[in-house]
C-alpha cells in the first residue's frame, strides 16, 4: 500500500501576544513533505509557543497556518490530529500498566465504545511490519527503557496517522545513543518521505547531524535560517545569542585534597515507585571544595538517591549526615547546613504551578525575616523585592514577578531554581542534570556557577547523564549501576572507555 | 489622563483594555465571582425543572424561598442564626483544604464538640459564667480538634483517605454520640428526644443586642476573616498552599509536611467543634439529637461554593443558611415536603462541583490569555 505523503504545512507572519508581551512576532516558515527541520533558540525564545500555535493549544494573534495550501484555524489538538500534525513530549504520556499495542490504540482521539481487540491488534501487527523499527508490541509501558518509550511515543503518532511530528526537546531523557538511534531512525523516514519532522532542541551536534533545515528564533523573532548545509555550529550559535563561544570561563582552582567532609552518605538503601529495590547500599563523600560527579544511565538509582537526599522519599537503610551531623531534609537543618538543590524535573519536583514567579524563588525564606515579618507576617512587597534581584541577577526571562510560573518556558523554570537555591550560597549542593533543556549560553553560566560555587569552598554532588558535562566539571567521578556505586575514579585518571563500560554494567570484566 | 484630560500615559491612541480582561488575575477575580453566581443560577433552573415536574409553580417557589430566607427582619434572623455554625463547621474543609484535602466530617466534631460542651457544663453548674463558658468553649474546640486532627494523622502516616474517613469518623461520633445520650448520661426526662441533663441557664450564651441572633454568628465571621488572613498573609498559610500546590516542593522546601496535615485538620476541627458549642449552649442548651442536625454536609457545600477561600464562606454561609431557613415558608406555602430545600441544596452543590471545570475555560480568561 502507497502511503499518503506527509502534509505540507505553511506558516506565515504568525504572531503570539501574552497580554503585552509578544511571544512570537511574524514568524514565516514553510515545511514541505518529508523535510527535517529545527527549531532553534535560547530559553524563552517563543519555540514552544510556536509548535503549541500549531497544534492548537495556542489561538495566533497575527499571521495564518495552512496545511496543503489551505489557510486553516486550529482551534484545539484534535483539529491539528486530524489534519495529520502530532507532537511528542519530552515526558512521556504512556500509560505504565497498559502494553505497548493498548498504548498505540488508547492514544486515539476518538475511541470506539467498544474496543473489539482482535481486529485492533491486526492493525497493529499489520502496522508495525511497515515500520522501521521494532519494539515489543506486548511489553508493558513500565518495562520499556527510556529510548524504547520514546520510540513508542512516536510510533502511537505515527499509528494515527499523524505524519507531521513536532518534538518538543525529546532527547534530554535519552543517553546519546539512544537520541542518536532515534534521531537517526526519524531521519531515514523523513528521506523517504514517510514523514516530516520539526524538532526542537539545543543540542547543535543533533541539529547539524540529522536536520536539513533550521530555523532560529530570538526574542520571538526569526532571525534566520535555511539549508542546514550553510550553517555550522558557531554560526548558530551566534545568530541565537550573538555570540561563538560558550566556553565556562571559571576554571576549578588547585584539586582541593583534604577539605572537611560536609556530605557523608553510609550504606543507603531505598525503594523505587514500584517497591523495587533501587538503592541498594550507596556510600559516599564529597568534601568541601570539591565537585563528586555521579555518572550512570538514567534509571539506576540516580532519581532515587536525589529524592532520599531531598526528603521526598524515605530510605529503607542508612545514614545520611552532613558536617557530621544527621540529616533528615528538614528545613531548618537545610537552613543551618546551607543545602541548595537543584532536582530534575524542576517544574515537577521543585515548583508551585499554582504560585507566582515571586512566591516560588522565595520558597526558602518565606518563613523568615525579612519576607516574614517578626517571623509571622509576609510582607508581599519584599518578598517581590527580592525576586526581583534574583530575576535580574540570574536573567530570568519572565513578565515579571507576580506573573504566574507556568507562564515561564521550561528553561527559564530551570533558571529560576538555580536562582533560588544559589541564593542561600549553598554549602552542600546537589545537582541532577542541571542543563537538561537550557541553551548553550545557560548551561555555560551554569557550570560557572557550579565551579564558581566549589572554588569558594561548597561541596557538589553534581548527578548527571552528560559525560562531557561530568568530565569537565567534576573532581572525582563514580558510576552508579544497579543502585550502587560501582567505580570511582580522580579527574586525572578518568577515562571514558572504563567509564562507559562500567556504566554499561560489565565492570566486572573491565577491571 | 491628566487633569486637562490629556493622555498622559504611554498609550496614547492605544485603547484601555477592559477591566475584566486587562490580565490574567482580573479575569480570575471576575471568574472567581461570576462562576458561583451562574452555578447557583444553573442550579435555579434544574431546581425549576423538578418543582415543574412534581407540579409545583416554580417561580411563585422561589419567591417563597426569598421571603423565607431574606424577606423580612425575622426571616434575615433565621438564617443567620443558621448561618453561623455553617460558617464555623465550613472552615473544618476549608482549612484542610488549602494542602488539597477533602475533609467532609465536621458533623462529627459537632457532635462531639457539643457533647463535650454540654458535659463542661453540667460539670461546673453554679461556676461563673464566664469562666463556664470558657471551659465549655475550650473543651469542645479541642475535642473537635482532636478528632479531624486524627483523621489529618491518619492521612498522612498511615495513607488512608481523608475523605472516607471522616466520613467514617462521623459514623463513629454519631454511634458514640447516641450511646452515651440515650445511656449513661441520658436525663430520664427526655422521653423523645433523649438528651443529656439541661446545663446551667447562666451558660446560656446571649444575643446580639436587639437580635434574636446569638454570638455565635460573630464568632463565626471572625474565625472566617482571622483564618483567611492566616491563610493569604502568614507563613502558616504559605507553608499549607505549597504543600496543597505540590507536595515534592513542599519536600524539597524542607516543609514539614505531616505536620501542616495534622495542623490543618486540627485546626479545622476545632472550628466545628466550637460550632457545637455554641449550639448547645446558644440554642438547645443541652446535647441531644437535635445536634445531628447535617451540618457537615451543607458546610462542605458552603466550603465549596466559596472555593475554599475562607472569606468567600461567609456570603455563601448566608446564602445556604437561607435555604435552610426557608424550608419551613415553603413547607406551609406550598404543601410540598420539609425535604424540597434539601433537593435544591443537593442540585446547587452538583452545579457547584461541575462549574469547578469552568475555571479557565471561561471567554473572559480566554480574551485575557490572548491578549485580545
Ligand atoms: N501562557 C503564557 N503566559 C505568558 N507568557 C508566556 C506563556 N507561555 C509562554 N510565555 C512566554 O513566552 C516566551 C516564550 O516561551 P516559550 O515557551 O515558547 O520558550 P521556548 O523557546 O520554548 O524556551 P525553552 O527553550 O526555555 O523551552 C517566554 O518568555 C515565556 O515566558
Ligand atoms: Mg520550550
Amino acid at each position: 500500500m502507497t502511503q499518503p505523503l506527509p502534509p505540507h504545512v505553511e506558516v506565515a507572519g504568525l504572531t503570539k501576544r501574552f497580554g503585552s508581551f509578544t511571544a512570537l512576532d511574524d514568524v514565516s516558515i514553510r515545511f514541505a513533505p518529508g523535510c527535517f527541520h529545527a527549531l532553534l533558540g535560547e530559553n524563552g525564545a517563543g519555540k514552544s509557543t510556536l509548535v503549541k500555535c500549531l497544534m492548537g493549544y495556542h489561538q495566533p494573534d497575527g499571521g495564518s497556518v495552512a496545511v496543503d495550501g489551505r489557510e486553516i484555524g486550529i482551534a484545539n489538538p484534535r483539529t491539528a490530529h486530524a489534519l495529520g500534525l502530532g507532537m511528542v513530549y519530552q515526558h512521556f504520556t504512556l500509560v505504565p500498566s497498559m502494553t505497548v499495542a493498548e498504548n498505540l490504540y488508547v492514544g486515539r482521539d476518538l475511541l470506539p465504545q467498544v474496543i473489539d481487540w482482535r481486529s485492533a491488534r491486526a492493525e497493529i501487527d499489520a502496522f508495525m511490519t511497515r515500520m522501521p523499527f521494532r519494539v515489543p508490541v506486548d511489553a508493558r509501558a513500565e518495562e520499556l527503557s527510556a529510548g524504547e518509550k520514546q520510540k513508542v511515543e512516536i510510533l502511537k503518532q505515527l499509528f494515527h496517522g499523524r505524519r507531521f511530528l513536532i518534538l518538543d526537546e525529546p532527547t534530554s531523557v535519552l543517553t546519546p545513543q539512544e537520541a542518536e538511534d532515534m534521531l537517526g531512525l526519524l531521519a531515514g523516514m523523513a528521506k523517504t518521505k514517510a514523514l516530516s519532522v520539526l524538532l526542537i532542541t539545543h543540542k547543535m551536534r543533533e541539529v547539524l547531524a540529522f536536520a536539513d533545515e533550521v530555523t532560529v528564533l530570538r526574542r520571538g523573532r526569526q532571525v534566520t535560517g535555511g539549508a542546514v548545509a550553510d550553517f555550522n555550529a558557531a554560526s548558530l550559535a551566534e545568530s541565537m545569542v550573538g555570540a561563538t563561544a560558550f566556553e565556562a570561563t571559571t576554571k576549578r582552582d588547585g584539586a582541593r585534597k583534604g577539605g572537611e567532609e560536609v556530605l557523608e552518605v553510609v550504606d543507603l538503601t531505598a525503594d523505587g515507585d514500584r517497591g523495587n529495590r533501587a538503592l541498594a547500599g550507596v556510600s559516599l563523600t564529597v568534601r568541601a571544595g570539591e565537585i563528586l560527579g555521579i555518572a550512570g544511565v538514567s534509571g539506576n538509582g540516580q532519581r532515587e538517591l536525589v529524592d532520599v537526599l531531598c526528603g521526598q522519599r524515605h530510605a529503607t537503610g542508612g545514614v545520611v549526615a552532613v558536617d557530621g551531623e544527621p540529616y533528615h531534609a528538614r528545613r531548618g537543618e537545610m537552613r543551618d547546613h546551607r543545602v541548595g538543590i537543584l532536582p530534575e524535573e524542576p517544574m515537577r519536583n521543585g515548583c508551585v504551578r499554582t504560585m507566582t514567579v515571586a512566591e516560588n524563588l522565595g520558597l526558602h525564606t518565606f518563613d523568615r525575616p525579612p519576607i516574614a515579618r517578626g517571623g509571622f507576617w509576609i510582607d508581599h512587597h519584599v518578598l517581590r523585592e527580592k525576586a526581583k534581584a534574583l530575576i535580574a541577577r540570574f536573567n530570568i526571562r519572565t513578565q515579571g514577578p507576580d506573573a504566574p510560573v507556568t507562564s515561564l518556558s521550561g528553561g527559564n523554570v530551570q533558571r529560576l531554581v538555580l536562582a533560588r537555591e544559589l541564593d542561600r550560597a549553598p554549602r552542600l549542593m546537589i545537582a541532577a542534570n542541571p542543563c537538561f533543556g537550557l541553551d548553550v549560553a545557560a548551561v555555560a553560566a551554569i557550570h560557572d556557577e557550579l565551579v564558581a560555587a566549589r572554588n569558594r569552598g561548597a561541596a557538589i554532588l553534581l548527578l548527571s547523564e552528560d559525560l562531557d558535562e561530568l568530565l569537565a566539571l567534576s573532581d572525582r567521578i563514580a558510576v552508579m549501576f544497579g543502585g550502587r556505586l560501582v567505580y570511582e575514579t580522580g579527574i586525572e585518571t578518568a577515562d571514558v572507555g572504563a567509564l562507559g563500560r562500567h556504566m554499561a554494567g560489565d565492570g566486572a570484566e573491565a577491571a | 489622563m491628566d487633569a486637562f484630560g490629556a493622555r498622559t500615559d504611554g498609550l496614547a491612541g492605544r485603547r484601555r483594555r477592559p477591566f475584566l480582561i486587562r490580565s490574567a488575575a482580573n479575569a480570575a477575580l471576575a471568574e472567581a465571582i461570576l462562576i458561583p453566581i451562574a452555578a447557583v443560577g444553573v442550579a435555579f433552573v434544574l431546581f425549576g425543572l423538578f418543582l415543574a415536574v412534581v407540579g409545583s409553580p416554580p417561580l411563585e417557589v422561589f419567591s417563597s424561598i426569598y421571603r423565607g430566607a431574606f424577606g423580612t427582619w425575622f426571616s434575615w434572623q433565621n438564617t443567620l442564626v443558621r448561618a453561623a455554625p455553617l460558617m464555623l463547621v465550613a472552615l473544618c474543609t476549608t482549612i484542610p483544604a488549602q494542602l488539597g484535602l477533602v475533609v467532609i466530617g465536621g458533623d462529627g466534631a459537632v457532635l462531639l464538640g457539643g457533647l463535650m460542651a454540654a458535659l463542661c457544663g453540667l460539670v461546673l453548674a453554679g461556676a461563673p459564667a464566664a469562666v463556664g463558658l470558657a471551659v465549655m468553649a475550650a473543651c469542645a474546640a479541642v475535642v473537635g480538634a482532636g478528632w479531624i486532627g486524627l483523621v489529618g494523622a491518619l492521612r498522612h502516616y498511615r495513607g488512608v483517605n481523608e475523605t472516607i474517613s471522616s466520613l467514617l469518623f462521623t459514623y463513629l461520633a454519631v454511634s458514640v454520640f447516641r450511646h452515651l445520650v440515650q445511656g449513661p448520661l441520658r436525663d430520664p426526662e427526655t422521653q423523645n428526644y433523649p438528651g443529656t441533663y439541661p446545663i446551667d441557664p447562666a451558660f446560656a450564651i446571649g444575643e446580639i443586642p436587639s437580635t434574636n441572633i446569638h454570638w455565635g454568628l460573630a464568632a463565626g465571621i471572625v474565625a472566617c476573616i482571622a483564618i483567611w488572613i492566616v491563610i493569604k498573609r502568614t507563613p502558616f498559610g504559605q507553608a499549607m498552599r505549597v504543600v496543597g500546590g505540590n507536595p515534592r516542593a513542599a519536600r524539597i522546601a524542607g516543609l514539614p509536611v505531616g505536620l501542616l496535615t495534622v495542623a490543618a485538620c486540627a485546626l479545622g476541627g476545632a472550628f466545628a467543634g466550637l460550632a457545637g458549642f455554641f449550639e448547645v449552649s446558644a440554642v438547645i442548651g443541652r446535647a441531644n439529637s437535635a445536634l445531628y442536625a447535617h451540618y457537615g454536609l451543607s458546610a462542605v457545600l458552603v466550603s465549596f461554593v466559596a472555593r475554599h477561600n475562607a472569606a468567600a464562606v461567609i456570603p455563601a454561609a448566608i446564602a445556604v443558611g437561607g435555604i435552610r431557613a426557608a424550608g419551613g415558608l415553603v413547607q406551609r406555602a406550598h404543601g410540598l415536603p420539609d425535604a424540597t430545600v434539601m433537593v435544591f441544596e443537593g442540585i446547587v452543590f452538583l452545579v457547584v462541583l461541575w462549574s469547578a471545570s469552568w475555571y479557565g475555560r471561561t471567554p473572559l480568561s480566554r480574551m485575557a490569555a490572548d491578549g485580545k
